[in-house]
């Protein structure tokens, strides 16, 4: 791993290391931060710990830019989040928000400093049909026109096609599961609903519990294909296992819904590579790790290409193929190959690629 | 201090290849590109700028040729900065306007600690005036024509309102001229320097004039604004100066900001201050004679 990787590793591990850093230190660091989509959080710990005026004033100055952007995101989280409420709110079932959106209306440590995308719900599969109904009303509607999309979406994953808000063009993710339908792991989405928290403000609005939270974070990382935020996911999920591993017995907790929701591999991942990147947080993690399978030597050189090319211009020689190798095995373990390799050559076939 | 001026032309190219740090106004780019048109835009029209020697940049950027075999059959070229590929690949030919583009969408996106309008600033007698762009409207070819008769050019494409002070920030970057805007100012000022001109670009013929030695000389001098000014070129008509209220240049000025809406309550307090202070005008003109004189007028 190359020495610009390894000191936006030390920073995040700990930021008092942002006040001895050298201007030729920084002019890699901020690049690396900012296209790592980490930039505002290493602002706020910079201004927590009272570091600012050890920063050179042109770092200041994209830090400050950086934390307009992660404001503005929170600004317009909340206010889209409100909408969702007003559209769903009055159904009779629990709206579930995942992610990012969870993350910042849960006031959880991994919403700090955080740029969102879409925003994700989760609701149960025989109510989609009036969930999107409603949504249509409220504004939010398809942009996947196309047979082949609508069907992918309906047979196959664990979403129906992401709709857009027609004046606001915000877009939402409504799902029934958290992997799709053909995945090698199946979640069961009713353990899920059984330890949603209640969301403060929003009656009828939900988040995962904490552990279900953890597991889902892993999950996604861990089967993402596209790895332009890596490391800000995995740095999400070190914020999260800190937070919640203060609660007594949450480690064990941890294994315990694993094992029920089928995620053991990718809580194994996570825990691995958090331990690896960031360092330990807590003693059950020791414990925790030798449970779980770990990554071979091929899966580890492979995930440490993932993160670390945060910054293409960081790139090593084998990049290229570690990434190629991720993004195989994300569609691997989404679909099994009997669909996989028509929907890839189906996806090669045209120019606007279906996502997933 | 070294500017570009003071480099031979092989130790222009061999920055280039490495890097070369540009610093205009606030902003440092570290420019590498191999590209001749790069290089010759920089030699002829950056020549007054300062290299700077600062360890940290602003920007990265790059003009490339893409993987592929164009790189040999009508060779292409993109700007990337960082991770980011914002445009589609231009013809090679067109790389230094690929440069200044490219620049320019640095700022829209990630200068977030200014307030960033699409708009452009000259300054006389310590006021500034805001030009703000409709498009056709003529505000490059007068803003051209003003830079080369006293008034000194502060940016031509995006004004930087800094939000702490309401101060408007040079940059004193060329300024783009499209089309017809190109033999006008080359007629009103037959010694003005010109970068190559793109022809075919998406913009159609576009040339870059070369800005003041003085307004390059004093790209870190902040000035406050006096007017904004809504240029609208007539072909035919005396010059007319009419006031124009201040909510509607603001509503205006709001909806031709990069940054506004990014900047939330910040952004509204910001341009709210900057339209106070302001005088504000539509201006009608036919001849850029008429128009200087206007302007004259208006500096006092």
């Amino acid at each position: 791993m190359n020495a610009a990787f390894q000191r936006l590793l030390a920073v995040l591990k700990n930021a008092q290391d942002l006040a001895v850093l050298t201007p030729e230190d920084w002019d890699a660091l901020l690049r690396h931060a900012r296209s790592a989509g980490l930039l505002s959080r290493l602002a706020l710990d910079a201004r927590e710990l009272q570091l600012w005026d050890a920063i050179p004033e042109r770092v200041r100055r994209h830090m400050e830019s950086a934390l307009v952007i992660a404001e503005r995101q929170i600004r317009a989280v909340t206010w889209e989040v409100h909408k969702v409420y007003e559209a769903l709110g009055p159904l009779g079932f629990p709206i579930v928000l995942l992610k990012g959106a969870a993350y910042a209306m849960g006031n959880l440590p991994a919403a700090r400093g955080r740029l969102f995308g879409d925003i994700d719900l989760l609701v149960p599969r025989d109510t989609l049909p009036e969930v999107e109904l409603r949504l249509q009303f409220h504004g939010w509607h398809s942009n996947h026109k196309d047979a082949y999309d609508q069907r992918y979406y309906r047979e196959w994953m664990h979403e129906i096609p992401p709709v857009t808000h027609i004046s606001r063009g915000s877009t939402l993710d409504v799902h029934h599961n958290i992997l799709p339908l053909t995945a090698r792991l199946k979640p069961r989405a009713d353990i899920l609903r059984e330890e949603i928290v209640p969301l403060p403000g929003y009656p009828n609005l939900y988040r995962l519990g904490d552990a279900d939270l953890v597991l889902h974070s892993a999950t996604h990382l861990f089967h993402e294909g596209e790895w332009a935020h890596g490391l800000r996911d995995l740095h999400d999920l070190y914020l999260l296992l800190i937070h919640f591993s203060t609660q007594p017995g949450f480690m064990d907790h941890l294994m315990e819904r694993a094992r029920r929701l089928d995620l053991i591999q990718p809580l194994g991942l996570a825990l691995y590579f958090v331990h690896r990147l960031f360092g330990s947080w807590a003693d059950p993690a020791t414990t925790a790790v030798t449970i779980l399978k770990l990554p071979g030597a091929v899966q580890r050189w492979a995930f440490m290409q993932g993160f670390a090319h945060a910054h293409p211009d960081f790139s090593e020689t084998f990049t290229p193929a570690g990434l190629l190798y991720l993004y195989l095995r994300a569609h691997w373990l989404r679909m099994p190959l009997y669909l996989l390799i028509p929907h890839l050559l189906h996806k090669m076939g045209r120019k606007t690629p279906a996502k997933g | 201090m070294t500017r570009v001026r003071d480099l031979s032309d092989l130790a222009l190219r061999q920055q280039l290849a490495r890097g070369l740090n540009l610093e205009t106004g606030p902003f440092v780019f570290r420019i590498q590109s191999d590209e001749t048109p790069v290089f010759t835009g920089l030699r002829r029209l950056y020549a007054d700028f300062p290299v700077s020697d600062e360890a940290v940049a602003d920007f990265h950027v790059r003009i490339r040729r893409p993987p592929g075999l164009r790189r040999w059959y009508h060779p292409q070229v993109r700007f990337e900065h960082d991770r980011d590929i914002p445009f589609l690949p231009l013809p090679a030919r067109h790389a230094f306007a690929a440069l200044e583009w490219g620049m320019n969408w640095c700022i829209a996106g990630y200068a977030h600690h200014y307030l960033t309008l699409h708009a452009a600033v000259l300054e006389r007698n310590g006021r500034a005036v805001l030009l703000p762009g409709e498009p056709g409207a003529g505000k490059s070819t007068l803003t051209a024509a003003l830079s080369l008769s006293g008034w000194r050019l502060l940016t031509d494409e995006t004004a930087l309102v800094d939000l702490k002070t309401g101060l408007l920030w040079p940059m004193a970057r060329p300024i783009n001229l499209k089309n017809n805007s190109i033999e006008i100012i080359q007629a009103f000022a037959p010694d003005a320097i010109f970068g190559d001109k793109a022809v075919d670009t998406h913009k159609g013929t576009v040339a870059h004039l070369k800005p003041t030695t003085d307004a390059v000389l004093r790209m870190h001098e902040p000035c406050p604004i006096g007017w904004v000014v809504f240029p609208r070129w007539l072909n035919q008509g005396g010059p007319r100066l009419k006031a124009r209220p201040r909510a509607d240049t603001f509503v205006f000025a709001a909806e031709n900001s990069f940054n506004y809406s990014v900047l939330g309550e910040t952004g509204f307090r910001t341009l709210e201050r900057l339209i106070r202070q302001a005088e504000c005008y539509d201006f009608r003109y036919h001849t850029l004679e008429d128009a200087l004189a206007s302007f004259e007028r208006l500096a006092g």
